[in-house]
């Protein structure tokens, strides 16, 4: 009865929310119905296989190829697909539907939350690295509270990361989990071993530490990487198929192989689970190319030095010019001290034009890393001035907010 | 021709979790543009730290925070080079382990390097977190520029007598033991809980520092058009929150 009413609100309160404007409406009508019902996640996910996604990068592109995966079945799938990843996202997206199925994008703090609530029948947990640290935790605090979350969910399958240690450690005390060798290269908030003090060493074909001997896990498929940039999927078994995809870059391979796997576990072989994510051509707006006036831009996403790295290593393969796009509100964190732990040396020698509402912090860091640059304070103009002269697509990287506010901008 | 100066980041394995590395990098940028010859190293953890004339140690987490003071003291160079004049910018958890004693994850007090004569404690509040204008004092420094950055932590840091701080909040919370201090300075040593990177934001502390490594008092000025376009911003955003604040 008061699940119920919960659900009628969280409906009329999107709906209205919707109708006045005012984004996409889906956290106002959530927050109504949990309010009314703490426990309405819990209602609203009984009787559904639900999946979690979560981790510090590729949680919405994870989510988006899983849910077309388990939908390749024909069965109805739902998804929290506006990104909003906490428990009011959750409950917007679950109520209006009779979906059998949810995969459900979740903020890697409140995964123990999600997962008690939920009862995931199977999680995924990608990677972790440091994101936001003024409001949100250490990332070993985190692993850690995975690691206690899932000990408590013995029905729980579990897909994760093999060379990310702190997602081993979190996924460590589960009963059963599906390792995954999905790679990881940016290591550095991986040194310290999550299990004891000392220290983890990365060889060509693992890691360990050497004071307590936790090491990597024998995943059961490992993403293969090719000079030219594309990947195939080896099994254990013996499997094995190419991981072709629409998206760009050696991090999407490794969301769709977590996908693939999760779907698999879920039921949908993994081989057509790859097939279907195939036409996937952006998500979420991540990789769009829109015009603004006469000029072609692809629009990409990096909130972090981890996220960074990935990005900086697929524009490198193209000279065209490029705006790199920072702000500094709520949801990107306030602080932009990160941006010195960014490669951004990498950029010199092509057109660089720094902008967004922190761009003298990154007109200082691309200064003293030897990147010359021009700068230009508002979005649109700078990808105007970045496509002087030029006739290619302008690549655009920007953290989160700088993103969205890219790709919302008239044409 | 000179010997190069010799910059040391410390342990960005373990300390380099909040961009503070970029101190480095800024130290080294200012030296070369002035013509001096630098060696730049990123120091792991896992090796002899090398012997440098100025080190530089930023924020980390909790875990590792312990792991860099341990390996520090066992390793012996950063006190054996401080005695021998050289200078150190430690920030945050770095600030922490180069003083006396300093919380570990569980509050639990560990043994700091002891270069400074501070000692920190877990607070009673909340983490400090959010901008900083800093008023330095000019007895412990001289005359520098307000200092703007970003604080990040929970710890209060306390200084013994004759521990002079490096300056006054005017925003933010700083040493929060109710004085109004923020770091510390001693000798070449400056402690501080600023981020930004803090040289970054601040070019005066970093020539600052560069005077001391290279016995230099009379640096020649750098084109900072950079720098000061951001300082500016900087510090009418912060000082206007500061009026609100009041008002």
């Amino acid at each position: 009865m008061r699940a119920q009413l919960a659900s009628t609100t969280t409906r009329i309160v999107n709906a209205t929310s919707r109708r006045l404007g005012r984004g996409q409406g889906t956290v106002a009508g959530g927050r109504a119905g949990l309010r009314l019902d703490p426990r309405l996640l819990e209602h609203l996910s009984a009787g559904r296989q639900v999946a979690l996604v979560t981790g510090t990068n590729g949680k919405t592109t994870t989510t988006r190829l899983l849910t077309v995966a388990l939908g390749a079945t024909g069965d109805p799938v739902v998804s929290n697909e506006t990104g909003s990843n906490m428990p009011p996202g959750h409950v917007a997206a679950l109520v209006g539907t009779r979906a059998g199925r949810a995969v459900l994008e979740t903020d890697e703090v409140y995964l123990p939350r999600v997962l008690t609530s939920t009862a995931a029948t199977t999680v995924v947990l990608l990677n972790l690295s440091r994101d936001q640290l003024d409001r949100t935790n250490e990332v070993r605090m985190i692993a850690g509270s995975w690691r206690a979350a899932l000990a408590a969910a013995p029905h729980t399958h579990v897909v994760a990361n093999a060379d990310d240690p702190l997602v081993v450690w979190g996924a460590g005390a589960a009963r059963d989990v599906h390792w995954v060798g999905a790679g990881l290269r940016w290591q550095h908030d991986a040194v310290g071993c999550p299990s004891c003090e000392g220290r983890i060493s990365f060889l060509e074909d693992g890691w360990s530490c050497a004071t307590c001997g936790f090491a990597r896990p024998a995943p059961e498929v490992t993403l293969v990487s090719a000079a030219d940039g594309t990947a195939r999927a080896e099994w254990a078994d013996g499997r094995a198929a190419p991981v072709r995809l629409s998206l760009p870059g050696r991090f999407n391979q490794a969301n769709a192989l977590m996908a693939a796997v999760a779907a698999e576990v879920s039921g949908v072989d993994a081989l057509t689970a790859l097939a279907a994510m195939e036409a996937v051509q952006e998500v979420a707006g991540r990789f769009t190319v829109r015009s603004f006036g006469e000029v072609r831009a692809r629009l990409m996403l990096a909130k972090n030095p981890a996220g960074w790295d990935e990005l900086l290593d697929l524009v490198a393969g193209s000279g065209a010019p490029l705006v790199v796009s920072i702000n500094a509100r709520i949801a990107d964190g306030a602080d932009p001290s990160w941006l010195w732990d960014v490669p951004y040396e990498r950029l010199a020698g092509r057109v660089v034009v720094a902008t967004g509402d922190r761009f003298r912090d990154l007109s200082v860091r691309l200064h003293y890393g030897g990147v010359r640059h021009s700068t230009e304070p508002d979005p649109v103009l700078a990808v105007a001035v970045a496509a002087a002269g030029s006739a290619e697509v302008v690549e655009v990287i920007g953290n989160y907010t700088a993103f969205y506010d890219l790709l919302g901008a008239p044409a | 021709m000179t010997a190069p100066l010799r910059i040391v980041v410390v342990y960005p394995d373990l300390l380099g979790t909040y961009g503070d590395g970029g101190n480095g990098l800024v130290l080294a940028r200012r030296a070369e543009w002035r013509g001096h010859a630098v060696t730049l190293l990123q120091a792991a953890s896992d090796r002899p730290l090398p012997e440098a004339d100025l080190y530089c140690l930023g924020g980390g987490e909790d875990g590792p925070q312990v792991r860099a003071a341990r390996a520090l003291i066992d390793d012996g160079m950063l006190v054996r080079r401080v005695a021998e004049g050289a200078a150190v910018l430690a920030v945050c958890a770095g600030f922490q382990i180069v003083g006396r004693t300093f919380p570990g994850a569980g509050g639990d007090p560990h043994q700091g390097v002891g270069l400074l004569h501070v000692e920190t404690e877990k607070p009673t509040g909340p983490r400090a977190v959010g901008e900083v204008l800093v008023e330095v004092d000019a007895d412990a420094l001289g005359a520098l520029p307000m200092l703007t950055g970003f604080e990040n932590h929970g710890g209060v840091t306390s200084r013994a007598e004759g521990t002079a701080a490096l300056g006054q909040v005017v925003v933010g919370v700083g040493n929060g033991v109710g004085d109004g201090s923020e770091g510390a300075v001693q000798g070449r040593i400056v402690g501080t809980y600023l981020h930004g990177p803090v040289l970054a934001r601040n070019p005066a502390l970093a020539d600052r520092l560069l005077s001391w490594a290279l016995d230099d008092v009379s640096l020649a000025p750098l084109d900072d058009s950079e720098s000061e376009s951001l300082r500016e911003e900087r510090l009418l955003a912060v000082g206007r929150r500061r009026r609100h604040r009041r008002s």
